[in-house]
């Protein structure tokens, strides 16, 4: 016997169930299909300004940075009054996202863009947000042709647009809009829930922002 | 990894003395606590989405073998291997075949207790491949030559003087007079060192903290990132996980996510919670070209359907070893193997046999804070009790204790003749403190004399004393006891 | 409540073995408090133990020949009362799982209904808001791992410390976390248990009380007897000694003449 059957032959005697229960399955299928939310804490019920407004402050608790821009076209300056105010050079990674694409970056004089994967001496990478969850402050990203994962997690500096029209109450709705988006019981390759700057607390618990992921997260939020 | 459980008194009592090791405990002791504390209290939720986390693993438990069929042919489909190991060996020889096939020198890895468990590293250098841990505490105890004294902390026994000495000793490349006081300079110098191994490395291995059978997905939830660079960078990414880590679908994953990171680190949520499903896809920039899944059973299937499958819903948060008395007093690595704390106490016994780790479900007070914190519910102090049901069946504790509690049970089921023998010693015993009201040492309480006093008994019992009362009719205000001024 | 509570309920007193053998004081102390609240007592002769030494060291067979006895003796009385949260957790909570489905198991069940720990039950079964005594003095309340996590035990012994008249009561820090006790945990690991109750001592210390309380004699016999070792000078006594206005015997381990 194979250690697959083996294994799964242990289960079932454990379980006292035999390989062709008809309701183990079903329940079991029913499941997979239904998906049954469970507890959604209340936190994130709002709607508008309100589950920004929460998104914000939950980031901020996190210790992300976030600025708020009117509209897309907005989005290059801010990313540049960023640069500028820290002292970073002239320059951001970022991938083909057709969102980011459309917006004015000619407008920034001397912004130097790198495309494609990232680099590990890049200081910036600049990301679009899938969706954003209010409920923790969360930012959702997935990989993707347009969509390089490493910038997420290679630069200093993670620069993540998000559009307030994203940005769900909870995880379910976001879940929800994923299952919309690439279509039921499949997902891009790799789905990144971020939350803040990388950090650890490995030494005597204190805690340190910029492990080995970014230093510091900046959340762009158009709207 | 060597198994010294059996030593857990020795252990103990030289953690004990450790004045180091006593001083990063206090760490423990504080932060966690205070922090799962406060993140609780935000979620009015908390107790709710614990009963939910707990019938959603009892319910994929249940149904176990149709969650890992339904969860092997997503992961196939998405591009993914799916291999399943019976033991620690097999897990290992499957990881090392996948390595060779790769051509690997290098590997990196993400922090993971189930490689811990298989001791996946030392294998590894002995086949000449070589392991670099990434996570921060990880990598200072790789350093060491240790093993992890808490589940998500790993050198959570250490202090930062010892990791200075660590890092001059083995960056020996670096200037001599560099600046490490502080954390912070450590941390700056862990990330440009291992920089470098991600790119070199030609594998990389995590954990899992889920699997999501809907979608054949594996979640690992982390807080530095490197997790997240150990499996996007190299070529083959392989994933080795126990086979409970399954769940039915991403809300259900949702659900304890909601629940692991408020009881490990009191955060709402970790910075970095990745799903990846198969392997880097047609046009993608980046990620791996081979994704791997190591399902291992490992003592796993003899779990369920047992007193200890409860066990099997522990999603590793490590609140249990936060809040545990014993654990802040002596730290992980007393418990002699991988699962150090109350997880510990309860999963040791079942993977290594009760012979080797009898200590550990007997060293709790039973004081019932692990169970109270526990986000799963998991019984911790009842499947401690019942390991000692398993020894005391078995016969494995000590001969002197079994004696004890022989001749202790023979009085306390024969009422009579306990109140004949304690109305006989008891006065006696309150004789012989002669007014001190405390023995500082007594023949037989060894134990107890060591470190306290005994306070001594009053006088005569208190059924003596009641017996006495009543029979002369006396009325409740007169009824006080002897000696009373 | 689903019992229909009497006039005068009929309380079978399970005085637990360490007050029977250590410290009658609590046991006078117990009767004196649930008849002023309004109960008759009785402390049947058939008690011995509760049966945690055996049931915490795995003998189940032992411990089900003592829970089945502890049963009989309190059979007929309206309620079980222990002055200790761990034995009265014993014979509520861990009872019942002793026995197989059945006649037995119902048997423990409606018994286990009926036990109570004595301050929770003057508190929430008889509505006791106060008693009549005086302390003057500071005291600090240490919550029994049992009493506090297996039956909530926690506000009624405050509540009920609050109305002593000249008592102040000074929360130490840590109060819910174990003393090191544990039973026979206390004599197996001794060097741990050490370490733990060094931490509660030096809570108890820096509360600034000169007198610790708490619901259970095993832990008060370990924290006093560490006390006393160490010399500082706080005395321990029972809640219900205090509740009682019974203070007059000396402390736990403390001299007398």
């Amino acid at each position: 016997m194979s250690a697959r059957d083996t294994i799964l032959q242990r289960v079932r005697t454990a379980l006292g169930a035999a390989g062709g229960d008809a309701a183990r399955s079903r329940a079991v299928a029913a499941r997979l299909a239904e998906a049954p939310a469970g507890i959604v804490p209340a936190r994130g019920r709002l709607d508008g300004k309100a589950r920004t407004d929460l998104f914000v402050e939950m980031a901020e608790k996190a210790a992300a940075t976030v600025q708020r821009v009117r509209k897309p076209d907005s989005v290059p300056r801010a990313v540049a009054a960023y640069l500028r105010g820290r002292n970073l050079p002239a320059a951001v990674r970022m991938g083909d996202d057709p969102r980011l694409a459309a917006m004015p970056w000619d407008k920034v004089r001397a912004l130097e863009i790198g495309r494609g994967a990232a680099d590990p001496d890049d200081e910036v990478g600049v990301s679009h947000a899938y969706a954003g969850i209010a409920e923790t402050g969360t930012v959702m990203v997935h990989s993707g042709a347009d969509n390089p994962t490493g910038i997420n997690f290679l630069p200093e500096h993670h620069i993540v647009v998000v559009d307030a029209a994203d940005i769900e109450g909870d995880m379910e709705a976001v879940i929800a809009r994923v299952r919309a988006g690439f279509g039921k019981g499949t997902m891009p390759r790799s789905l990144n829930l971020i939350t803040g700057p990388s950090r650890s607390g490995d030494i005597e618990q204190t805690l340190l922002l910029g492990a080995h992921g970014p230093r510091a997260v900046h959340l762009i939020v158009i709207g | 990894m060597d198994i010294r459980s059996p030593a857990f008194k020795q252990s103990a009592r030289a953690a004990l003395s450790d004045a180091q090791l006593q001083r990063a405990l206090g760490n423990v002791r504080t932060g966690f606590i205070d922090k799962r504390r406060q993140a609780v209290d935000a979620l009015p939720e908390f107790d709710a989405l614990r009963d939910s986390a707990k019938a959603i693993k009892d319910h994929t438990l249940a149904h176990l073998d149709l969650y890992l069929e339904a969860y092997e042919a997503k992961a196939t489909e998405a591009g993914g291997h799916v291999h399943w190991a019976e033991t620690a060996e097999d897990a290992r020889r499957i990881v090392l075949d996948i390595c060779r096939a790769a051509g690997a020198r290098t590997v990196t890895k993400g922090k993971s207790m189930i490689t811990e468990e298989i001791d996946l590293n030392a294998f590894l250098e002995a086949e000449g491949i070589r392991p670099v841990e990434t996570d921060l505490g990880e990598y200072i105890i790789q350093l060491r030559n240790e093993h992890p004294s808490h589940i998500i902390a790993p050198a959570v026994h250490l202090n930062k003087d010892q990791v200075e000495s660590d890092f001059r000793r083995v960056h020996d490349h670096l200037p001599a007079a560099r600046d490490l006081s502080e954390p912070a300079a450590l941390l700056g110098e862990a990330r440009r060192v291992l920089r470098s191994q991600y790119f070199a490395a030609d594998v990389g291995i995590t954990g899992a903290n889920f699997l999501v059978a809907e979608t054949g997905t594996s979640i690992i939830v982390t807080n530095e990132g490197n997790g997240d660079l150990t499996q996007l960078l190299p070529r083959v990414h392989v994933v080795v996980a126990s086979i409970e880590k399954l769940v039915p679908t991403l809300e259900d994953a949702s659900q304890i996510l909601r629940v692991l990171a408020r009881s490990a680190t009191g955060q709402d949520m970790s910075v970095y919670t990745t799903f990846s499903t198969g392997p880097r896809r047609p046009g993608d920039p980046d990620g791996p070209e081979e994704y791997h899944v190591v399902l291992l059973d490992n003592g796993r299937s003899s779990m369920l359907g047992s007193e200890f499958q409860d066990m099997l819903r522990c999603i590793r948060c490590g609140a249990c070893m936060n809040h545990c008395p014993v654990y802040h007093a002596v730290g992980g690595h007393a418990y002699g193997w991988v699962y150090p704390g109350p997880m510990g106490a309860v999963l040791t016994p079942s993977l290594i046999g009760v012979d080797k780790s009898g200590h550990l479900p007997n060293a709790s007070t039973f004081c019932g804070r692990c169970e109270a914190v526990c986000p799963m519910r998991i019984p911790l102090p009842k499947m401690m009790r019942h390991w000692r049901e398993r020894e005391f069946e078995r016969g494995l504790n000590p001969a002197a204790q079994r004696y004890g509690l022989g001749l202790w049970a023979f009085f306390a089921r024969r009422p009579r003749l306990y109140r004949f023998a304690t109305s006989l010693a008891v006065p006696a015993l309150a004789a012989m403190a002669r007014g001190r009201g405390a023995f500082r040492r007594l023949p037989l309480a060894g134990g107890w004399t060591r470190h306290r006093d005994l306070p001594a008994p009053e006088s005569r019992t208190f059924m003596q004393q009641w017996r006495d009362r009543s029979a002369g009719g006396e009325t409740a205000a007169a009824r006080g006891p002897e000696g009373l001024a | 409540m689903t019992e229909t509570a009497p006039a005068a309920p009929r309380v079978g007193l399970f005085v637990t073995c360490l007050v029977d053998l250590f410290r009658p004081s609590v046991g006078f102390a117990a009767v004196k408090l649930l008849e002023e609240a309004g109960c008759t007592v009785e402390v049947p002769a058939a008690q011995t133990c509760c049966g945690q030494p055996a049931y915490n060291s795995g003998d189940r067979d032992d411990t089900r020949a003592i829970a089945e006895a502890t049963i009989a003796a309190f059979e007929g009385y309206d309620y079980v009362v222990a002055p200790s949260g761990s034995c009265a957790g014993m014979l509520k909570k861990h009872y019942p799982p002793l026995f197989e489905e059945g006649l037995q198991r119902q048997r423990a069940e409606a018994f286990a209904a009926r036990v109570h720990e004595l301050v929770s039950f003057l508190v929430d079964v008889r509505g006791m808001t106060g008693v009549a005594a005086r302390h003057a003095g500071t005291a600090t309340y240490h919550d029994s791992c049992s009493g506090l996590r297996e039956l909530g035990i926690r506000e009624q012994p405050r509540r009920l410390l609050a109305s002593v008249d000249g008592l102040t009561l000074s929360e130490m820090k840590d109060a819910d976390v174990c003393c090191g006790f544990g039973g026979t945990f206390c004599v197996k690991y001794p060097d741990i248990s050490n370490a733990i109750v060094e931490k509660k001592t030096a809570a108890i210390g820096a509360s600034g009380a000169e007198l610790l309380l708490a619901g259970d004699l095993g832990c008060l016999m370990n924290m006093a007897g560490k006390l006393r070792r160490e010399g500082t000078p706080v005395a321990a006594r029972h809640v219900a000694e205090v509740l009682a206005g019974m203070d007059g015997t000396p402390p736990i381990g403390g001299e007398r003449r």
